[in-house]
C-alpha cells in the first residue's frame, strides 16, 4: 500500500473517530449555551447509547428499531440528569453544578456496569464488513456510515437552530436569559430542552460508534475529555467550532497513531497517538486562546 | 382605574436591602414616571414588577390580581413586559427574529398570520425596523438598537409596557424621537412606565410622578407638580437656588 493509500484509510479512520468526538463536542456547546455549565456526563451518554443499542438488538430488536428506542432513553436519562443535578440546585454556582454533573457521571458509568458487566459489546455493521476500497486503501463501511449520520446531525441541528421558533427561542437563551424571559420563553424548558438533545447527538455517535470501536461501561469518560477539548478548541459556545475541533482531534490521534513510530524510528510509541492530539491542541488555544472559531470577550454595547 | 399597584414592596439583593417598602400606582392609559439619582432603586423596582427579582415582602398588583411570586414568562403572558436597560437585544439574531421572539407568549394562541400582521404594525411605527428587517440586531446603531427593543416588547401585545432609561446613551435627536414614539404609544391604548434620568423630558411626556430615594419614594404627583416642585428643579433639572 502506497504512502498516499495510507494516509486516506488513518484520515477515514480519523474522520469517523473525530465525527463522534464533535457529536459529543457539539452537545457540550449546546448545554454550555443554556446553562453556563460544562456537562461532565456528556461522554456518558455516547456510552449509553453504544449499549442500550446492543441491549435491544440482543432482544431480538430490528437495528432501526433499536437504535431509535435507544436514542429515545438516552434523551430521557439526559432529561433526568438535567432535573437532578442542574434544576433540582437553582442557587448553586456554576462550579458546584460542573460538579453535580461528574457526580452524574459516575452514577450513569456505575449502572451501567451493574446493568450489562464490566465486558466490551458490540452491535453489528449496518452493512456488512466488505470493504469500500479508494486506491489501494480498504474502508471500513460502518465508518462511512459514522461519517454519514454525524453529518446528517450536524446539519439537521443547525437547521433547527436557524429555522425553527424554538430553535430561535434556544440561542435567545444563550445570548441573554433576562431579555428571553421578558419576551415569555421559560428558561427552565430551554435548558431541559437542551440536556435532551444534546443526550440525543452522543447517543447516535455511540450506536454508530459501536460496531467500529465496541464499547464498555468505562468508555464515557474518553469521550467526555475529548469531547470537551474538541469544543474548547473549536471556541466554547460555538458549536460548528466543536465538530470543526473534534474532528482535527480524530484525525491528529490517527495520523499520530499510524506514523509517529515510523517517523521518530520508534523513538516515540504509536500509544501515545492521543497524547500527541492533545499537544497539537494545548498549542493551538496558546496560540488562540478563543479557540479557532471562538470569538474574543465582546465588549458589552 | 390603576393598572399597575405596588404595596409596601421590599427587595433585596443578596441581603443587600435595595427596596425598604415602595407603595406605588400606575393608571391605565397613563404615562407615570419614575425619578430619582443612580442607585436609588428605579431599575429595582421594574425588575421585582416584571418578576426578574423576587419580593421579599409585600405585594405587586397588575390588573387587580398578586402577581407578585410569578416568573417572568408568565408575566409576560398577563400582558406586562420591560423594556430593559441597555436593550439587551439578541444581538447574533436578526431584526426580524428579534420581533419574532417578542411575540413568543402569543405563539401557541394566536396565528402565524396574526403575528406577522403584528410585525408589520411594529415597523409601521419603526419604519427603520422593516428597512434592517434582515440585519444583525447588534449592527444597528444605539437609537435604532433601542426602536427595537420597544418593537420586541411591542410584540408581546402588553397593556403596561415599563421602560427602563429609553433615553440612555442616545443623541439628543434620537431622545425626542423616542420620546415622542412613547407618547404616540400611549395614546394607542398601552400604558407606560417610564424609568428615567432626563427628568425634564420624562416629566414633560408623563402624566405622574414618583421620585426615588434610596430605596424609597420621597415625593409623587403630576408632573406638573413635580416639575414646579423646588426640591425636583434644584436635583434634577439642574436650577441653582437664586433660580427657584
Amino acid at each position: 500500500m502506497s504512502l498516499t493509500d495510507q494516509i486516506v484509510q488513518y484520515l477515514v479512520t480519523g474522520v469517523s473517530i473525530g465525527a463522534v468526538y464533535g457529536l459529543v463536542g457539539l452537545g457540550l456547546a449546546i448545554i454550555f449555551n443554556a446553562t453556563g455549565v460544562i456537562n461532565f456526563a456528556q461522554g456518558e451518554f455516547v456510552m449509553l447509547g453504544g449499549m442500550c443499542a446492543v441491549a435491544f438488538t440482543g432482544l431480538g430488536m430490528p437495528l432501526i428499531v433499536a437504535a431509535l428506542l435507544s436514542i429515545a432513553v438516552v434523551t430521557a436519562v439526559g432529561l433526568l440528569v438535567e432535573r437532578l443535578a442542574i434544576r433540582a440546585l437553582p442557587r448553586a454556582s456554576i462550579i458546584t453544578l460542573i460538579i453535580a454533573t461528574i457526580g452524574a457521571s459516575f452514577v450513569l458509568k456505575g449502572g451501567a456496569k451493574l446493568l450489562w458487566g464490566p465486558e466490551a459489546v458490540i452491535l453489528p455493521s449496518f452493512s456488512g464488513h466488505a470493504p469500500l476500497h479508494i486506491g489501494a486503501a480498504g474502508i471500513d463501511p460502518q465508518r462511512v456510515w459514522v461519517m454519514g449520520v454525524a453529518l446528517v446531525s450536524v446539519i439537521g441541528v443547525q437547521l433547527f437552530f436557524k429555522y425553527t421558533l424554538t430553535g430561535k427561542a434556544m440561542q435567545a437563551c444563550a445570548i441573554n436569559r433576562s431579555a428571553a424571559q421578558l419576551v415569555g420563553i421559560n428558561i427552565n424548558r430551554m435548558v431541559s430542552l437542551s440536556f435532551g438533545l444534546s443526550a440525543a447527538l452522543a447517543a447516535i455517535g455511540g450506536i454508530v460508534l459501536t460496531p467500529v470501536t465496541m464499547m464498555r461501561y468505562s468508555q464515557g469518560a474518553t469521550f467526555t475529555l475529548t469531547g470537551f477539548l474538541a469544543a474548547v478548541v473549536g471556541g466554547l459556545g460555538n458549536g460548528i467550532g466543536a465538530v470543526v475541533g473534534g474532528i482535527m482531534l480524530g484525525v491528529l490521534e490517527a495520523l499520530a497513531g499510524g506514523f509517529v513510530d515510523v517517523a521518530t524510528r520508534g523513538l516515540i510509541h504509536s500509544g501515545y497517538s492521543k497524547a500527541i492530539a492533545l499537544a497539537v491542541a494545548l498549542l493551538i488555544l496558546w496560540l488562540r486562546p478563543q479557540g479557532l472559531l471562538g470569538r474574543r470577550e465582546r465588549e458589552s454595547a | 382605574m390603576s393598572l399597575l399597584e405596588l404595596r409596601s414592596v421590599t427587595a433585596d439583593y443578596e441581603g443587600l436591602l435595595a427596596l425598604r417598602g415602595i407603595s406605588l400606582h400606575a393608571n391605565e392609559g397613563e404615562i407615570t414616571a419614575l425619578l430619582g439619582a443612580n442607585g436609588a432603586g428605579k431599575s429595582t423596582t421594574l425588575n421585582v414588577i416584571c418578576g426578574l427579582l423576587p419580593t421579599r415582602s409585600g405585594q405587586v398588583r397588575f390588573a387587580g390580581e398578586d402577581i407578585s411570586h410569578l416568573r417572568p414568562d408568565r408575566v409576560v403572558r398577563r400582558g406586562l413586559t420591560q423594556v430593559p436597560e441597555g436593550r439587551l437585544l439578541f444581538d447574533d439574531l436578526t431584526v426580524r427574529d428579534n420581533l419574532l421572539l417578542g411575540a413568543y407568549s402569543r405563539m401557541r394562541r394566536e396565528s402565524r398570520r396574526r403575528i406577522e400582521e403584528d410585525i408589520d404594525g411594529v415597523c409601521e411605527l419603526f419604519p427603520i425596523l422593516a428597512e434592517f428587517a434582515d440585519r444583525r440586531a447588534g449592527t444597528l446603531s444605539g437609537g435604532e438598537q433601542q426602536m427595537l427593543a420597544v418593537g420586541r416588547a411591542l410584540m408581546s401585545a402588553p397593556r403596561l409596557l415599563l421602560l427602563d432609561e429609553p433615553s440612555a446613551g442616545l443623541a439628543p435627536k434620537a431622545v425626542s424621537e423616542v420620546f415622542a414614539r412613547i407618547q404616540a404609544l400611549c395614546r394607542r391604548g398601552t400604558s407606560v412606565v417610564l424609568v428615567e434620568q432626563n427628568v425634564s423630558a420624562a416629566l414633560k411626556i408623563a402624566d405622574r410622578g414618583y421620585v426615588l430615594e434610596v430605596g424609597q419614594i420621597v415625593l409623587e404627583g403630576t408632573a406638573e407638580e413635580l416639575l414646579a416642585n423646588r426640591d425636583v428643579q434644584r436635583a434634577y433639572l439642574g436650577k441653582d437656588y437664586e433660580e427657584v
